[in-house]
């Protein structure tokens, strides 16, 4: 792929990007999240149309329309969500789209032989192509998508941060996996920002950048510093600061606390002044231990105190509490996408808006003006809608929100993902302040709980950090403590 | 990883589609037993009465075949009562077609054509009512309409073109024809008794054979299924997802032009433009009564018919115990959600 470009509206999101792999290679794509590498994906596979820019397979002009088109040519993606249709069977699955036929009637036999070679390539001999996906678990069904594109004959094969959801027993099996199909000559695009994989698997390495190719390389020749000093494009130092704080006295603490599914066991002691990270894999019980402590599910055993407060509570009790909290995916839970910034900064506390249970739209203006500025948001007003916002914007006002309410925990649930580097600078400096307080201005020091899966910014931003494991919540530690490979490693419960 | 493998044998069998069809034509008999037993001196199992709840029947499983696709791709057709409305009206207005006859008069076409004018009203209709689908389909494919909305609206625009084209009367034809006897009885009547069913009902039968198959054999059918499951994924591995729904929607058209030759023949062979009404809720809910999802992604035919099956005997059922209508509509509603409610709690328990 030669000099790609793609805008969406006034996003350039692809501005000249150039990747290139050999058959049989292993090429790693690393970037940061919003870095591109989605949409460059998606342009590979005919769902976007690239703007300019050139792409060519096997050193021929490649133009592929439409998604179909891309898989005929043997272009086969495996996505960071998995796209099965839970409904079907695993061979309708397997092969949906490319359903052997003659004049429109489906014919079970071959579609069964095929779907069982696919399968057994996978190393599923066992599994009925009947069974039904939705009664599979998460490790098969990603096997079953990468049968489906074993079943395409595919030359190409994507693979977007396909670890994300997997525990370490199946990673290897999955490495084991790409590594046979890249034996048999199937070039293989690695998406991932997991370094520890891109050393372990692959044999040259791409670093994509807000959008561009800023550099790349063989793997074996390039240490991890390189790699991400290129993806981060600045010195980290600059990039996470932390001042002098003063943890001071325990904002909030939970006891052995567990959830119904997950978390299994969670301790934690939270003070005022301090910035406290949890780390660990998506699915490890983060987000359900950031849910609970909030009152969106149950508590089922084990304790949790805030500030004065002891056991459990609704979230709208919560908020009176002092407790805001950011959620992991503020599309579809964070933020209401078609009201105005002011609607959605000033939700959790609309009272003082106007005489009695009134809201008066100008005075909610107003009263987002100081978060609009110090933070900064970049909007043409307080009134546009949210959904006009870039997502580091969105996220934004997402944490003004809890700003405005005056609440001294913060729960923040990877708050810096999906947005450009700049947003996450501004966002993590703010972080710093809340932490740090300014007496002066009467701001008192904030305690802040953060769960991200990037572990630089973890070891940027924090104090210290504990690890979700399966459930079980490790020891906070100094942050002096920890490496990204301690971190990884106790994540994936090798330590 | 065989380990993994092993699936709950009691999910495995609530999961099989002879289970949920089974369960669901245990209720068809429990229904069916109540009113038999409780209606008085067993008028509810006379021949008769069988024969007039499969020919009322006929007429919400016909349109519900059409329905059943649509909700399977996780859409909604509001417009079938309306739909059917037109198919009626216009099968009547050609009915009443006048040509100059050889004497310079106005003759009807039907008169002098007795056989190819019902053929050509049938022709018509089915044409116009496709046409209507094809609409439906195109303004939610094409402007990524919600059907709700898109279906809401034709509701009322067919209904008016509907009571246009009938000049707001009812249009009684000159003359009776074979498409206006579709739906005679036929057990109790000796001349037709060699039939065994109305023609209109083996019209269904055959359509419910058809109808089963394409869903079941078909690249067309299981794509309608991969686009209710999930859209994207279905997007993404190159099904033509816009051109399922198009022809999901003119199919629905379709299976309402036959569902109104049904009840032109129903209602005694009169073109009333009024006809229908509220025909979309029976519809839907047979559909969602049969197994279908409105999420998309499940339900089958059988299913429909037996959800069909239901709703009739409990609308004739409740006529027959004397139940004042509203009694009637709140056991009907109750029914609907009834269904609904047991279908959550079974994937609740499957997830």
């Amino acid at each position: 792929m030669r000099g790609i470009h793609k805008r969406f509206g006034a996003t350039h999101a692809l501005r000249g990007v150039n990747i290139s792999v050999e058959p049989g290679e292993v090429m790693a794509l690393v970037g940061e999240n919003g870095a591109g590498k989605s949409t460059l994906m998606k342009v590979l596979s005919g769902a976007h149309a690239p703007d300019e820019g050139s792409l060519f397979l096997d050193g021929s002009p490649y133009t592929p329309g439409n998604p179909l088109h891309a898989r005929e040519q043997g272009i086969a993606m495996i996505y960071q969500e998995l796209s099965l249709a839970p409904h079907l069977s695993v061979m309708e699955n397997i092969l949906l789209g490319i359903e052997p036929t003659r004049r429109g009637l489906i014919l079970w036999d071959e579609m069964k032989s095929r779907a069982t070679a696919a399968l057994s390539t996978v190393g599923l001999h066992k599994l009925s192509p009947e069974t039904p996906v939705n009664q599979l678990s998460i490790a098969h069904q990603q096997l079953i998508e990468i049968a489906r594109a074993v079943a395409l004959d595919c030359r190409v094969l994507v693979l977007d941060e396909p670890t994300s959801s997997l525990a370490s027993k199946d990673i290897e099996k999955l490495f084991a996996l790409v590594r046979s199909l890249s034996e048999k000559g199937i070039s293989v695009i690695y998406i991932s920002h997991f370094l520890e994989e891109v050393q372990a698997l692959s044999h040259r390495y791409t670093v994509l950048r807000d959008g561009e190719t800023v550099g790349s390389g063989q793997t074996a020749e390039a240490g991890d510093e390189t790699i991400i000093s290129l993806m981060v494009g600045r010195d980290v130092n600059d990039l996470y600061p932390r001042s002098q704080r003063n943890p001071g006295s325990i904002a909030l603490q939970t006891n052995q606390l567990a959830g119904i599914h997950k978390p299994r066991s969670a301790s934690i002691q939270l003070r005022k002044g301090e910035v406290l990270g949890i780390a660990g894999l998506v699915g490890a019980g983060r987000t359900e231990f950031l849910d609970i402590l909030f009152g969106l599910e149950p508590i089922a055993s084990g304790g949790v105190t805030i500030g004065t407060f002891s056991g459990a509570a609704l979230p709208a009790q919560r908020w009176q509490q002092g407790v805001g909290m950011v959620s992991e995916d503020r599309k579809t839970q964070g933020l209401a996408l078609g009201l105005s910034i002011a609607d959605n900064l000033t939700l959790p506390k609309l009272d003082e808006l106007g005489p009695g249970r009134l809201v008066i739209p100008s005075r909610q203006v107003k009263v987002c003006a100081p978060w609009i500025e110090r933070i900064p948001i970049k909007c043409q007003s307080a009134r546009q809608s949210v959904s006009d916002l870039s997502g580091g914007n969105q996220q934004k006002v997402a944490i003004a929100r809890l700003l405005h309410a005056d609440v001294d925990i913060l729960l923040l649930d990877e708050p810096t993902r999906g947005i450009d580097v700049g947003s996450k600078a501004q966002i993590y400096q703010l972080i710093d302040s809340l932490a740090q307080g300014d007496p002066s201005e009467g701001h008192e020091a904030k305690a802040v709980l953060i769960v991200s899966s990037y572990l630089p910014e973890l070891l940027g931003i924090c104090d210290r950090i504990a690890v979700m494991c399966r459930g079980q919540l490790s020891e906070a530690k100094p942050v002096e403590d920890w490496d990204e490979r301690q971190l990884m490693a106790t994540a994936i419960g090798q330590e | 990883m065989p380990n993994a493998l092993k699936t709950n044998p009691f999910k495995t069998l609530q999961s099989k589609a002879w289970f949920n069809l089974g369960a669901r034509f245990l209720a068809l008999i429990i229904v069916f037993l109540f009113f038999a037993i409780f209606v008085e001196d067993g008028k509810f199992y006379t021949l008769r009465n069988l024969e007039n709840i499969v020919r009322q029947s006929s007429v919400y499983a016909t349109a519900a075949l059409g329905m059943t696709f649509v909700i399977i791709t996780a859409g909604i057709d509001l417009s079938v009562g309306s739909i059917i409305a037109l198919a009626v009206v216009v099968v009547a207005w050609t009915l009443n077609i006048q040509i100059d006859g050889p004497n310079g008069e106005l003759v009807y076409l039907v008169h002098q054509y007795p056989f190819a004018t019902p053929l050509l009203a049938c022709v018509l209709a089915i044409a116009a009512s496709s046409l209507v689908g094809l609409f439906n389909g195109a303004l939610i494919v094409r402007l990524k309409m919600v059907p709700f909305i898109v279906t809401l609206g034709s509701m009322g625009i067919i209904r008016g073109l509907a009571k246009g084209i009938a000049n707001e009367r009812d249009i009684y034809p000159p003359e009776e024809t074979w498409i206006g006897s579709l739906m005679d009885p036929t057990l109790t009547n000796k001349a037709k008794s060699w039939m065994l069913l109305p023609a209109g009902v083996w019209i269904l039968i055959v359509c419910i054979g058809i109808a089963s198959f394409i869903l079941k054999y078909t690249r067309f059918g299981r794509h309608v299924y991969a686009v209710g499951s999930n859209e994207e994924t279905a997007r993404l591995c190159g099904v033509p997802v816009g051109r399922t729904k198009l022809i999901v929607y003119a199919l629905t058209g379709f299976f309402c032009a036959l569902a109104g030759f049904m009840q032109f023949s129903y209602i005694g062979g009169v073109g009333q433009p009024t006809t229908g009404i509220m025909y979309e809720l029976f519809v839907i809910a047979a559909v969602i009564i049969g197994g279908a999802s409105f999420s998309g992604g499940e339900g089958s035919i059988l299913g429909t018919i037996i959800g069909a099956l239901i709703i009739t005997i409990l609308y004739m059922g409740g006529q027959q115990m004397g139940w004042p209508k509203w009694v009637q509509e709140m056991v009907i509603g109750g029914i609907i959600i009834l269904a609904v409610a047991v279908d959550r709690l079974r994937h609740r328990k499957l997830a």
